[in-house]
């Protein structure tokens, strides 16, 4: 089911996540996997200790090449560099090759978009090419604007002909090195072009579990083989949507459209480490009008992680109260964290109750539960730090 | 020993008078790992229908409605302590409350377990 009754689109996994016995919901318009036999815990809890493969193909990715000079020169990477920095409030300048960078889309107002990752190509003849990985429910929207904002500079090329594979957890290097030598040492949110035989395959390391892991863009003709090649080994188990969640719940990373809206700015949605300092002296973003005072003076809400004291979890849309019970804020993520075995959340509140440590009350069905202002990530992350 | 169910996925048994009450091993399996129990006040009263208890999975939470009306007698603490229990044993050990009914003729009134079948196979 979707909101125009169209029929739901479907990754080159489809047929895998069916074998596989996956309960399938719709998901950004995608018929996707929210949980396999196993369930949600036991799902998150292996990701934790073994390693998780997830389908993440409904998510957009593209190629954006610079038109306004040849590529494969520092001067083309600058060129398509600066065309992006005008969406985007990071440093995209100064990536070196195959080095990538979380980031946002912003409007005019500061809000943000989507958030994405950009990636420099890795190979010099590549210079004046990067690589976008932006959400499924987002991707027609980014796009547009993309070439809506950039056209006449860069050209676009969406990869609708390539799968998007995730495998996060502790033994994900060992599993991808076995298929690509030098994985394990390869620098976290990094990427290279490999070989899968005669497949090419853009492997970069980075994930959205607070693990250790890897996405490997695939093409669509070779996704089901090279899935059930990570899945043949022992220690690699499929992944639904529903541990997806609750895992990037408690590595505290944003879910678009929830923890981030057009409507808050990087600077309230607590992720400021994505302003590139020449980008904050310049003010060269849009929106910059509202996002600088904000950094220079703190912004009036802001994203904060939340520990419920009891065992209830309180789910989005959860009312933050202060001791008095006046409204201070609203719970944007939250939901029971299986590698805490406690209730975790998120959420935006008055930026005099942003503070760690400080108490709060939650309206659970017209009950205030105590919590307390929690730093993030609530789960350490464990990346390869070489 | 007669059980009836609710179109909401709860299960009663009459014992001594008493209706003790669960969700059914269907709802337990479509809810997943049970992560959070929420039982009623012994001493409570409920009218057929009203939200009486909590349950959530990691992915959501669900209202567990009286099936039929009366006054909690009794609850079964354990499950609260360790939800897991529901997706152990939901036909059995894992009972939620027990409850003095106010009208008999509700609980007839509930589908029997052939019925019920039925119900869960039509919504699939």
């Amino acid at each position: 089911m979707t909101d125009a009754g169209k029929p739901l689109k479907r990754t080159p996994l489809h047929e895998l996540h069916l074998s596989l016995g996956a309960k399938m919901v719709e998901f950004a318009g995608y018929d996707m996997p929210v949980q396999y036999p196993d369930g949600v815990l036991k799902e998150h809890l292996w990701t934790r200790t073994r390693a998780g493969l997830f389908d993440v193909s409904h998510m957009g990715q593209a190629f954006l090449r610079t038109t306004e000079t040849a590529r494969g020169t520092e001067e083309a990477h600058a060129a398509v560099a600066a065309a992006i920095e005008t969406l985007v409030p990071g440093e995209v300048l100064k990536l070196k090759r195959g080095a990538m960078r979380y980031s946002v889309l912003l409007n005019e107002q500061g809000g943000v978009l989507d958030d994405l990752m950009i990636t420099r190509a890795a190979m010099g003849s590549g210079d004046g090419m990067l690589f976008l990985v932006v959400n499924a429910a987002c991707k027609d929207a980014d796009f547009a604007l993309i070439k809506e904002k950039l056209g006449g500079r860069v050209e676009l090329e969406i990869l609708a002909d390539r799968a998007l594979i995730a495998l996060q957890g502790p033994k994900a290097a060992a599993v991808i090195e076995s298929h690509f030598p030098g994985a394990a040492t390869q620098a976290f949110m990094s990427m290279r072009p490999v070989m899968w035989g005669t497949s090419p395959v853009l492997l970069s390391r980075c994930g959205y579990t607070g693990e250790d892991g890897f996405e490997i863009s695939v093409p669509n003709a070779d996704a089901e083989r090279f899935s059930r090649a990570l899945l043949d080994h022992p220690d690699v188990a499929p992944i639904g949507l529903g541990a997806r969640d609750s895992l990037r719940l408690e590595a505290g990373l944003c879910l678009y459209g929830h923890d981030l809206d057009p409507s808050t700015s990087p600077v309230e949605g607590n992720i400021s480490f994505i302003f590139g300092k020449r980008r904050k002296e310049a003010g060269d973003f849009p929106g910059a009008a509202r996002i600088l005072p904000e950094l220079t003076n703190g912004p009036r809400r802001m994203r904060v992680g939340l520990k419920p004291e009891g065992r209830a979890p309180a789910r989005e849309g959860t009312e933050i109260v202060d001791a008095a019970g006046a409204k201070i804020g609203v719970v944007t993520s939250g939901g029971f964290g299986p590698t805490l075995n406690a209730p975790v959340a998120m959420g935006y509140v008055e930026a005099a109750h942003a503070k760690i440590g400080a108490q709060v009350f939650l309206m659970v069905r017209g009950k205030s539960l105590p919590a307390i202002v929690a730093d993030m990530p609530f789960v350490p992350h464990t990346y390869y730090r070489g | 020993m007669t059980t009836r169910y609710t179109k909401d996925h709860e299960w009663v048994r009459m014992e001594g008078g008493l209706a003790v009450i669960g969700i059914s091993p269907h709802a337990a399996e479509q809810l997943g790992d049970v992560v959070f129990v929420e039982l009623p006040a012994v001493g409570k009263s409920f009218k057929k229908g009203d939200d009486m208890a909590v349950v959530e999975s990691v992915k959501a939470a669900s209202d567990v409605y009286a099936p039929i009306s009366g006054e909690i007698v009794a609850v079964n603490q354990p499950i609260a302590d360790e939800p897991a229990k529901v997706n152990e044993d939901p036909a059995g050990a894992a009972w939620f409350v027990k409850l003095k009914p106010s009208n008999a003729a509700e609980f007839d009134a509930l589908m029997d377990a052939a019925g019920y079948a039925a119900f869960v196979e039509s919504a699939r």
